[in-house]
């Protein structure tokens, strides 16, 4: 108890300089309405488990320091069986606490299991890879990779599966997660209250590549989403500038067989994310800050850069294609 | 040794050949004792990478075998063992046994489980270990996704699990049938009591597991299909099979814990166990349902919303008989003599600890937020807090209260208390934070995590936390070196059951004559009496003791090597190693063994010794 004492408040110091974690990631900073429906059941929970802590502790401390064995006492305690009234209460008052916890839990349970569309709502399929998110728009006939762009105040429908292992989608931010498994559709829905970058994660253990299976949520205003969507859909512009032009022949030559860019290239099954809108990227591979020599590292030495993942190698390219293939490939956009 | 057989007998013939349940639960002890360490030095590994961001001390591919052998080998091979260790040594003499009812199963269930716990950890020098982590969810774990590792956990966790089922029965065989006149089964103490409910619980949960590994089995090493999709398997099928085993699995461990708790803080409190009879209930409760609530496990798989709040509602009624022990406990020490022996501190560390745990298991119940809980560092938090909280505790309560009567000398308290206290502060630095880590936004089973996501420094603290249970540890095996000729008298603590009526070292066949126990607390309630001895139910008579047989150890081994010839597809070896087991039970079957007899004098020459 004593050092109990003294360790709850330093952890609580700890915990206010380091804040709720990191905006547009923690939990406890919710961005939409179902995970701020969340956090209110988390922190009902908390509320009412806090009452049983106080209790809990408070008997615990007085018996510890009432009933402390003095020096020099010998004398036996009374033996005493026990109370049927004290049962009963124990018994009960927990019982009417978990009523309490359990009522709002079930609605809520409904509530975001209801993943009925409404007029705006719009579906998003997400498919999870080893170690890469694949997000089809079926209502805009749009494949995008990696970055998932929803309009904002719009609900969506999230249709989650897994082509290889089991993976799971969450996004802390915005909504708790459910579970890509492979042969199955799961659903579920989330909203963004405001235009932002949310980050994701895979939560399920999926092999190598887990810890770095990362996503981003990216919300933005309605109008700009269909710009977002439209542009998806269209084919490929030409490259501005005449390197730009040599990096797209390096890429039809070496990329395009797994990578689909304006709807072009790719292969469903052992193919990689679609690269339509890969100059708007924050981050390449899903971690890595988006500069030209991460991109280069990532080109050449895939395996190196994240274990695990199923990419060749592109290290054959000599300098001048590589300098050619990531102009071009910084040039994809769609949003300009 | 008590017969001229057994002084023929080398030390190692001795331990390798026994069917003395005292001596099975010392190797219980040291074999758990030994995969504890391992799992530890794993558990520190994986802290030690994520002390910092980005840190690549092991590759990802290690950090995932490591987390997977860190979690079966806490479980399997180190808190089961122990707890059987205990349960072996304690429960014939608390119930007033010779012996348990099958001692020739008890020795079998013994060397499954090393064999297995073995094999498993074989793993590493070949191939790799298991890497799909300790519930090995299935694709990851199918034969297309996981190299070699995954059949060293099928077969290693089989033959073990086999051990475990086989010790659970026994256990349920001997509390039934060979309790002291006298002892109803409300007189038994409580230990006896969560040792019977457990074994219950192990008799039920570990066919599903057995089904599942099998199954799985089938699967990677002979293709058969149960969860391929694309040949119309299903995937989740599995983690219902090792939920339903697993779910109970935490009740198992925790049980025996409780009963733990309970002897110790009766003992030290010097009173008797307030309100037995709603503790003896609670503990059928929380057994039943136990086995009702496994999906829970499963919130963000799919099955629903039906499905899932009828299993949230389910799980957070088990907090009601928790509540019901905690108070209880609570109100034995209320109006008692507390005494802050190391064992005591432990139990009473305990309260707090537990309770933590417990509120964050009815948090995790709350399916809706659980979604945001699921598989993060919060139910990392969560379950160390129960399992180190509980049973971890109850493991060293055990160890500081039973040390004297199982290796004959006492424990140094003063060590004991530094133990204690660096053991308490690290667990709580290490789990404590991990709720926030989980709701920040992190993943479990994370092999690293990137810098500038507001997670370093909140890791930092867990790590240093850890160190600090590592060194509380090291102070362990440092005191029972240290305090090895401090002699234990027969009942150091003025116990009340009728583990501590016997001398030590408590001789073979346990008491000279079979006791009657008149109360709960037997032997407390003898003292409060005024009377010097227990009454007895039999004359001073021959003793009929079973014999010793090595064919249980063969009879593991051969398991053990048709595993080899399953896992590496040489059929040829797979049929001399079960040639070997099968043979061994034709063998026990048709020789007759009636055991032998402890003559009269021999017991009084016993007596005036001790």
């Amino acid at each position: 108890m004593k050092q109990l004492g003294k360790l709850l408040p330093l952890t609580a110091i700890i915990f206010l300089l380091t804040g709720c974690g990191e905006l547009n990631l923690t939990a406890l900073d919710p961005q939409g309405p179902v995970a701020q429906m969340q956090l209110s059941l988390i922190k009902l929970s908390l509320y009412i488990m806090i009452i049983v802590i106080v209790v809990v502790f408070a008997i615990f401390a007085y018996v510890l320091w009432r009933y402390r064995e003095k020096p020099g006492d010998t004398h036996i305690p009374k033996q005493v069986e026990g109370s049927k009234t004290l049962e009963i209460i124990w018994t009960t008052i927990p019982v009417l606490l978990l009523i309490v916890l359990a009522v709002p839990n079930v609605m809520d349970t409904f509530t975001l299991a209801n993943v009925e569309a409404d007029e705006n709502s719009i579906t998003v399929k997400v498919t999870a890879h080893q170690f890469w998110w694949e997000f089809e728009y079926p209502d805009h006939n749009v494949i995008a990779g990696q970055d998932m762009y929803i309009p904002t105040d719009t609900k969506i429908i999230v249709q989650l599966e897994a082509s290889d292992v089991m993976h799971s989608f969450w996004v802390p931010a915005l909504a708790g997660k459910q579970d890509n498994v492979p042969g199955i559709t799961n659903e579920m829905w989330l909203e963004a209250e405001h235009p932002g970058v949310y980050k994701g994660k895979c939560t399920e253990l999926c092999g190598e590549g887990h810890w770095l299976m990362d996503f981003r949520v990216i919300a933005v205003e309605p109008d700009k989403f269909d710009k977002w969507a439209t542009n998806m859909g269209e084919p490929e512009q030409e490259p501005a500038t005449q390197l730009a032009e040599t990096g797209r022949e390096v890429f039809q030559a070496s990329c395009i067989a797994c990578h689909a860019v304006g709807g072009v290239g790719g292969n469903p099954v052992a193919g990689g994310p679609d690269l339509t809108n890969f100059g708007e990227r924050e981050v390449i591979a899903g971690f890595l800050e988006f500069n030209d020599e991460n991109l280069e590292k990532w080109l050449r030495y895939p395996a190196e850069t994240k274990p695990g993942n199923t990419m060749p190698a592109f290290n054959h390219l000599d300098d001048s294609e590589m300098e050619a293939l990531i102009e071009y490939m910084k040039g994809l956009k769609v949003l300009d | 040794m008590s017969n001229s057989q057994a002084l023929k007998k080398s030390v190692l013939w001795d331990w390798l050949t026994t069917v003395d349940h005292k001596k099975i639960g010392i190797m219980y002890l040291v074999a758990g004792a030994f995969f504890f360490v391992l799992g530890g030095l794993e558990a520190m590994i994986i802290r030690a990478q994520l002390m910092f961001p980005e840190l690549n001390i092991v590759s990802a591919q290690a950090f995932n075998e490591l987390i997977t052998m860190h979690g079966t080998t806490m479980i399997f091979l180190a808190a089961m063992p122990l707890l059987f260790g205990f349960m072996n040594f304690i429960v014939p003499l608390q119930i007033g046994a010779r012996d348990v009812a099958f001692p020739f199963l008890n020795s079998l269930g013994f060397w499954l489980f090393l064999f297995g716990g073995i094999l498993l950890n074989l793993s590493w020098f070949f191939g790799g270990a298991p890497d799909a982590g300790w519930t090995a969810y299935v694709p990851l774990s199918s034969a297309e996704y996981a190299g070699t590792g995954l059949d060293y956990y099928v077969l290693g966790l089989q033959i073990s699990g086999a051990g475990t089922l086989i010790g659970g029965i026994n256990f349920l065989v001997t509390i039934i049938t060979m309790r002291a006149p006298g002892m109803t089964m409300m007189k038994m103490p409580l230990f006896t009591w969560s040792s019977f409910v457990s074994s219950a619980l192990i008799l039920f949960a570990f066919p599903a597991l057995t089904v599942g590994l099998f199954l799985l089995m089938f699967e990677r090493l002979f293709g058969a299909n149960y969860f391929i999709v694309e040949a119309g398997g299903n995937v989740v099928i599995w983690q219902h099979l090792f939920w339903i085993f697993g779910h109970p699995e935490v009740y198992i461990l925790i049980l025996p814990a409780f009963g733990i708790f309970s002897e110790v803080l009766s003992t030290f409190s010097k009173k008797r166990l307030f309100g037995y009879s709603a503790m003896v209930f609670a503990t059928l409760i929380i057994g039943f349902l136990g086995f009702m609530v496994w999906a829970h496990h499963m919130f963000t798989v799919g099955m629903g919303p039906v499905a899932n709040a009828i299993f949230a509602v389910a799980t957070m009624a088990i907090a009601v008989p928790t509540g019901i022990k905690i108070f209880n406990w609570l109100f034995t020490l209320w109006g008692g003599r507390i005494k802050f022996t190391t064992a005591n501190l432990f139990a009473l560390g305990f309260i707090p600890s537990f309770v933590l745990g417990g509120v964050t298991g009815v948090m995790l119940a709350t399916s809706a937020a659980n979604y945001q809980f699921h598989d993060t560092y919060f139910v990392v938090a969560h379950f160390h807090y129960v399992i180190i909280g509980g049973v971890v505790f109850g493991l060293f309560a055990g160890t500081f209260y039973w040390w004297p009567k199982i290796f004959g000398y006492m424990l140094n308290e003063t060590l004991g208390k530094w133990f204690f206290w660096l053991f308490f502060i690290g667990f709580h630095l290490t789990f404590f934070v991990q709720h926030f880590l989980g709701l920040m936004g992190m993943p479990r089973r994370v092999a690293s995590y990137l810098d500038g996501q507001g997670l370093n420094d909140l890791n930092f603290i867990s790590t240093i936390g850890a160190f600090f249970m590592a060194v509380a540890f090291v102070i362990l095996l440092v005191n029972i070196f240290v305090a090895r000729n401090d002699k234990a008298v027969a009942d150091p603590w003025d116990g009340r059951t009728l583990e501590w009526a016997t001398p030590t070292p408590v001789p073979e066949y346990n008491f000279a004559q079979t006791p009657v126990a008149r109360e709960l607390d037997a032997l407390w309630y003898e003292k409060m009496q005024g009377n010097k001895k227990l009454p007895v139910a039999e004359p001073l008579g021959e003793i009929h003791m079973p014999n010793g047989s090595i064919l249980p150890i063969i009879m593991s081994l051969g398991l053990f090597i048709a595993s080899f010839g399953f896992i590496y597809a040489t059929y040829w070896v797979s049929v001399i190693g079960l040639g070997l087991t099968l043979g061994c039970m034709v063998v026990r079957s048709v020789k007759e063994d009636h055991g032998y007899h402890i003559p009269v004098e021999e017991i009084k020459q016993d007596k005036e010794v001790g």
